[in-house]
């Protein structure tokens, strides 16, 4: 995914002069852009806050910075020039989180990010996008360069598997039906985002084999979310279940929650049950897949889950 | 830690206001009449500082605040925005009348300068902010080959934030010989004195150090600032900074120099009087 944002900053850079690329010391391999488009390109120091303060500046009149960074460092580090350089005053950065979730989980709960989308979804004019793969990725690159908002993309999932497809119309703020079996039998609805929505995909096709109808339904834009498809896939389910690698206190579970309980009659209510990770920092090192093993978070594992919640 | 009242007392009070500066002081005022209260020390030491900009350097349009060519102003010391807002009301950007409403329901002149207001570039309030948006704005102006140049007022506490320093290091890096960084040095934070709390010294130095030609004033002299605005930028590769030496509270002689002045709530009519009264006899 990392890879595809790279080779799409590229392009849009050089189509559109507003385009910038912000980075807080780190080698991610974009020379090339350097050498073509030296305005454009900022290789900023160890220095979060003042790399989105200026990039606050430089949206004040007119560009659109994209400001690279680790997730953890980009979340936690320049939180008040998030809050209010950037939303309070409508200046519209794009805070690229690299190694959202546990993508970095070799590196320890420094690294680990696993409360950016509570954080960032709670600021009132951010936008929140986590797409599950490279292509979507793509997709929703050229529509960030005139949302009028900041925007905090995070980018979870390396290398495969993609699930989106080359004729998906991806559009900021619309959710996605991934998965729909079309069999008899108790309907389940599996909201995902991000890195989980490729297990979740496969955890559905594992519980139709098992006879239970599962739709995933694809968040990638967790703010604003996409109140109708949730309402209209959440009336036919009998349970909602919503999985993220994030913890559940804020996450994309309890935004689920808030549009269900904000919009449905409480007797029309389905159950709804929220995977994710605990209330705890994650101190085990190892790979993704490895702590999502750990956590619950694999797909045979969510499908034993929902066969547990289904009773 | 030092006797406040005793240094107050030691606090040199340089010349007197003129009309022009005892005129805008009493608009400060006029803002915390109604509220009883605000930031009236922090604002009464920058008032010179802001008026000899607004008088006789920046490029500005009252009526087209957002003229692209504009010169940005940014007063990070946000908290200091009385100041701000007389001299916005004295150039036309806003009402004069509209300064009675500050920080009252329905205003959008709050206790901290908010850009929702005409002339004011960036919200502030929130300390070690303004630098980097200002090194941004000045990037801007570079990259659109616009003439516009970018002054960023700071607090002498504000410069304990470390953003401060990470936007020093950045400014000088890109040779940003447009922007002026300008220190309202009036020796004192909320909690105390700056030596006391955090010291800054050698503050010149560290300025040089960070790449800043670096230059000092009194901050009450208008002819000195004047000059001294007017020698910017100080080097066509580094960018500038002045100190300016000012006196917390200046023109309200008996709160001159008091840290307990930063802020002021529940300003009794008698005060407020003796506050009117002080600054017609500077």
């Amino acid at each position: 995914m990392f890879f595809t944002f790279k080779d799409s900053i590229y392009e849009l850079a050089k189509a559109d002069k507003r385009v910038l690329l912000m980075i807080t010391d780190s080698d991610i391999g974009m020379d090339h852009m350097q050498k073509e488009m030296p305005e454009q390109y900022f290789m900023e120091g160890i220095s979060e806050a003042n790399t989105v303060g200026m990039a606050c500046g430089l949206a004040a009149d007119g560009y659109v910075p994209f400001i690279v960074n680790h997730a953890s460092f980009g979340v936690r580090r320049c939180y008040e020039q998030i809050v209010l350089d950037a939303c309070l005053q409508e200046r519209p950065i794009r805070m690229v989180g690299v190694g959202g979730g546990v993508a970095t989980a070799h590196l320890g709960p420094t690294h680990t990010t696993i409360e950016d989308i509570a954080i960032m979804r709670s600021l009132p004019e951010m936008t929140v996008i986590n797409p599950c793969d490279a292509l979507e990725m793509k997709k929703l690159m050229p529509q960030m360069i005139d949302w009028p908002k900041a925007i905090y993309i995070r980018l979870a999932r390396y290398g495969k598997p993609i699930v989106t497809q080359e004729e998906d119309d991806i559009r900021i703020g619309k959710a996605v039906v991934r998965y729909r079996p079309e069999i008899a039998g108790r309907k389940v609805l599996l909201v995902s985002t991000g890195a989980m929505t490729s297990g979740a995909v496969n955890a559905a096709a594992s519980l139709k084999e098992a006879g239970i109808a599962c739709t995933v339904l694809h968040i990638h834009t967790i703010k604003p979310l996409d109140k109708d498809a949730l309402l209209e896939q959440a009336s036919s389910a009998e349970l909602i279940v919503t999985l993220e690698d994030h913890v559940l206190a804020g996450g994309l579970g309890s935004a689920c929650l808030e549009v269900l309980m904000d919009n449905m009659d409480p007797k029309d209510l389905p159950r709804v049950r929220r995977i994710g990770f605990p209330d705890r920092f994650i101190h085990e090192y190892g790979t993704q897949e490895s702590l999502f093993q750990a956590m619950g978070l694999q797909p045979q594992q969510v499908a034993e889950k929902i066969k547990g919640f289904l009773g | 830690m030092i006797n406040q009242a005793e240094k107050a007392n030691t606090v040199e009070r340089g010349p007197s206001l003129d009309e022009r500066s005892r005129y805008l002081r009493k608009l400060v005022v006029s803002g915390i009449e109604a509220t009883k209260k605000g930031h009236i020390g922090s604002a009464l030491s920058l008032v010179e500082i802001i008026r000899v900009l607004y008088d006789d350097i920046l490029n500005y349009r009252p009526q087209e605040p957002l003229w692209p060519d504009r010169d940005r102003f940014i007063l990070s010391k946000g908290h200091g925005c009385l100041a701000l807002y007389a001299v916005l009301a004295d150039k036309g950007f806003i009402k004069t009348d509209e300064l009675k409403t500050y920080a009252l329901e329905g205003s959008r002149l709050g206790g901290c300068s908010e850009s929702i207001v005409p002339g004011v570039e960036a919200t502030t309030g929130a300390l070690g902010h303004g630098l980097a948006v200002g090194i941004g704005m000045a990037m801007a102006a570079r990259m659109q080959k616009r003439p516009s140049r970018v002054y960023v007022v700071m607090g002498d506490g504000e410069l304990n934030e470390g953003s401060v320093w990470e936007g020093a290091l950045c400014a000088a890096k890109y040779k940003l010989s447009h922007l002026t960084v300008i220190i309202d040095c009036n020796k004192f934070q909320i909690a105390g004195s700056t030596r006391d709390v955090l010291d800054l010294e050698p503050l010149k130095e560290k300025w040089e150090s960070f790449g800043f030609v670096t230059r000092e004033v009194d901050g009450h002299d208008v002819n000195a600032l004047r000059k001294i605005y007017k020698e910017l930028p100080f080097s066509n590769t580094k960018p500038s900074a002045i100190i300016a030496h000012t006196v917390k509270t200046k023109g309200v002689t008996f709160a001159e120099g008091d840290y307990k002045w930063h802020w002021k709530s529940g300003l009794d009519e008698a005060t407020l009087n003796k506050i009117k009264a002080s600054l017609e006899n500077d």
